[in-house]
């Protein structure tokens, strides 16, 4: 009796710790989403009431976000970036998944753990070696042969570059979990039917696959659009998102067009991280 | 024939992997070090040695920001276990089958937030004329408004909330596959709660504590945002020092040098980590 009360009280206190972890995560969410709709320049209390001008108003003072030139660029590179880190991301981690799980080859551990390397070195490490390899090669070939090699120089490509080298050790892992669970006496059912390998390939393990190759391209383009570190040394002209906003804030300060901002990318990357679990799911369990 | 054809398999499988690793993680790293390696000694002209280390050393502000980012990462890294271990618990052992998915899911979704959106978000809450300070003025708790942002605590917090979730979602997933047997079986042996904790669970997902401190650790030290964000600029973190020397004074060689120091300085307090708690890389992080 005495045990049960004391568990009881315990129970609640742990629930309300759940509680109180569950606010927290939240609350700078909120704060920086629910300014959009506040009819002030300034994201800052008192509420004024309620309004939709930070994202759709078409003029100063009250620029809303689907009317300001650069924000909008921002969001179009980001798109264009992510969408390119995560086709070449889940290429390679596909072909990663067959290399770690069917390949027999000497050292295997041993790449296997050079494929898991990119996750823990520091994002801004990684995006200044990809910076100085870039530019000492633009610099030889333009001392040597007289040649500039402008895609050397930073730009949306050593971004994908940069976001691809660390991207693709997540879309392996991702990949080469649901390889592992592949039962491969479905394969050789097909084989003794006839079907060819390439047949095999594409009618069996890849479709077992997509699932797990469509969650790995999602997570892919939300880590490479909302990604800062890496990106911050190899931007060139075209500042994706992230980079524009930051700028915003430094330079100009905050008004209530980045919250509009916030507020799109809050719900954009909670629904797209939504699609990536469900797809996951095993439709048995 | 067979065997050919495996080979040739094997090679376009290698391939990819191969070009990936070389050309944008090992040869960069190579070409850094060696970068670092330069001194300049006139406009232009540079020669083999150790000078922007030897920099590095003489300067006590670099190794004191060094130093502190360390010890501040570590910091975090631990707050983040603490704080999220229960929760993760709570997610995958106490929580019924309905409740316990919506829970995760609640874990998952906010994960790929942008580290820019969180700080702002924080930035809003604390500042003088943020939503906290405005509140406390509102019921008459506090005089004048108070700002609470640019110290070391609102750092800290910021960088515990910007990694836990890296630290419960793999929790979670070593949790789940746990039998309660096991830790009913150390209550009927008469262990009391906190034995049980100690010698049946924490051993138990000591695979997953090791790999949520070991991403949550990287990505403490590496971050550039939150500190700076909310430490203003004198947060003094090492990654800030690196992104002076390469962007603001144009010293790269410099630069190389500072990146080398904190990804060897990282490495080796994730090397003494695994070593003390018996782990590997592979078996870690590989696994979440």
């Amino acid at each position: 009796m005495a045990s049960s009360t004391k568990n009881q009280a315990f129970l609640l206190g742990y629930r309300a710790y759940m509680a109180a972890f569950f606010i927290f995560l939240a609350a700078p969410l909120v704060a920086a989403g629910s300014f959009a709709f506040n009819d002030s320049l300034f994201p800052a209390l008192p509420w004024q009431g309620f309004t939709l001008d930070w994202f759709f108003n078409d003029s100063e003072p009250k620029l809303g976000m689907f009317h300001d030139r650069r924000l909008l660029r921002g969001l179009y590179y980001s798109g264009v970036i992510g969408v390119m880190v995560s086709l070449l991301s889940v290429f390679v981690g596909t072909t990663n998944a067959f290399l770690f799980v069917r390949g027999n080859f000497p050292a295997k551990n041993f790449f296997y753990i050079l494929m898991i390397l990119p996750l823990v070195i520091p994002g801004v490490i990684l995006g200044i070696s990809i910076l100085v390899m870039a530019s000492n090669i633009a610099n030889g070939v333009e001392d040597r042969f007289n040649l500039e090699l402008e895609f050397l120089r930073p730009g949306i490509l050593l971004v994908v570059f940069g976001q691809f080298s660390f991207v693709t050790t997540i879309t392996s892992l991702v990949i080469t979990a649901r390889l592992k669970k592949f039962d491969t006496s479905l394969e050789e059912a097909a084989l003794n039917l006839g079907a060819s390998r390439a047949q095999v390939l594409r009618t069996v393990t890849l479709p077992f696959l997509r699932p797990a190759m469509i969650a790995a391209g999602i997570v892919a383009f939300l880590v490479s659009f909302e990604n800062f570190n890496t990106t911050l040394f190899l931007v060139g002209s075209e500042s994706p998102l992230t980079i524009t906003m930051y700028d915003r804030m430094a330079k100009v300060g905050s008004t209530p067009v980045l919250n509009a901002v916030s507020f799109f990318l809050i719900v954009g990357s909670g629904l797209l991280a939504l699609i990536s679990v469900v797809i996951q799911r095993d439709p048995k369990s | 024939m067979q065997s050919d054809i495996k080979r040739l398999s094997l090679i376009l499988l290698f391939a990819p992997f191969a070009l990936w690793i070389a050309l944008l993680i090992i040869l960069p790293h190579m070409g850094m070090v060696v970068l670092s390696l330069r001194e300049k000694v006139a406009p232009r002209v540079y020669e083999f040695g150790f000078g922007n280390y030897i920099d590095f050393i003489n300067e006590p502000i670099y190794w004191n920001t060094l130093l502190r980012t360390g010890s501040m990462s570590i910091l975090v890294t631990f707050l983040a276990l603490l704080i999220g271990f229960p929760i993760a618990y709570y997610i995958a052992k106490i929580a019924g089958k309905r409740s316990r998915g919506a829970l995760f899911l609640l874990c998952l979704i906010p994960l790929w937030v942008s580290d820019l959106i969180r700080a702002f978000g924080w930035i809003l809450l604390l500042r003088e004329t943020g939503v906290i300070s405005s509140f406390l003025t509102d019921i008459g708790l506090i005089d004048q408004p108070i700002e609470f942002l640019y110290n070391d605590i609102t750092v800290v917090i910021g960088l515990v909330y910007t990694v836990i979730l890296f630290m419960i979602v793999p929790l979670v997933s070593t949790l789940d596959g746990m039998d309660n047997a096991m830790i009913e079986a150390g209550y009927n042996l008469g262990g009391n709660g906190f034995t049980v904790l100690r010698r049946i669970i924490v051993p138990y997902a000591m695979p997953g504590i090791v790999s949520g401190c070991i991403v949550v650790f990287m990505m403490t030290a590496g971050s550039y945002l939150t500190p700076i964000l909310l430490g203003g600029k004198n947060s003094s973190w090492f990654t800030e020092q690196i992104y002076d020397q390469f962007i603001t004074r144009f010293n790269w060689e410099s630069g190389a040098a500072f990146g080398f120091l904190l990804l060897a300085f990282t490495s080796i307090v994730v090397w003494i980590g695994l070593r003390l708690t018996g782990q590997t890389l592979a078996n870690t992080v590989a696994k979440s």
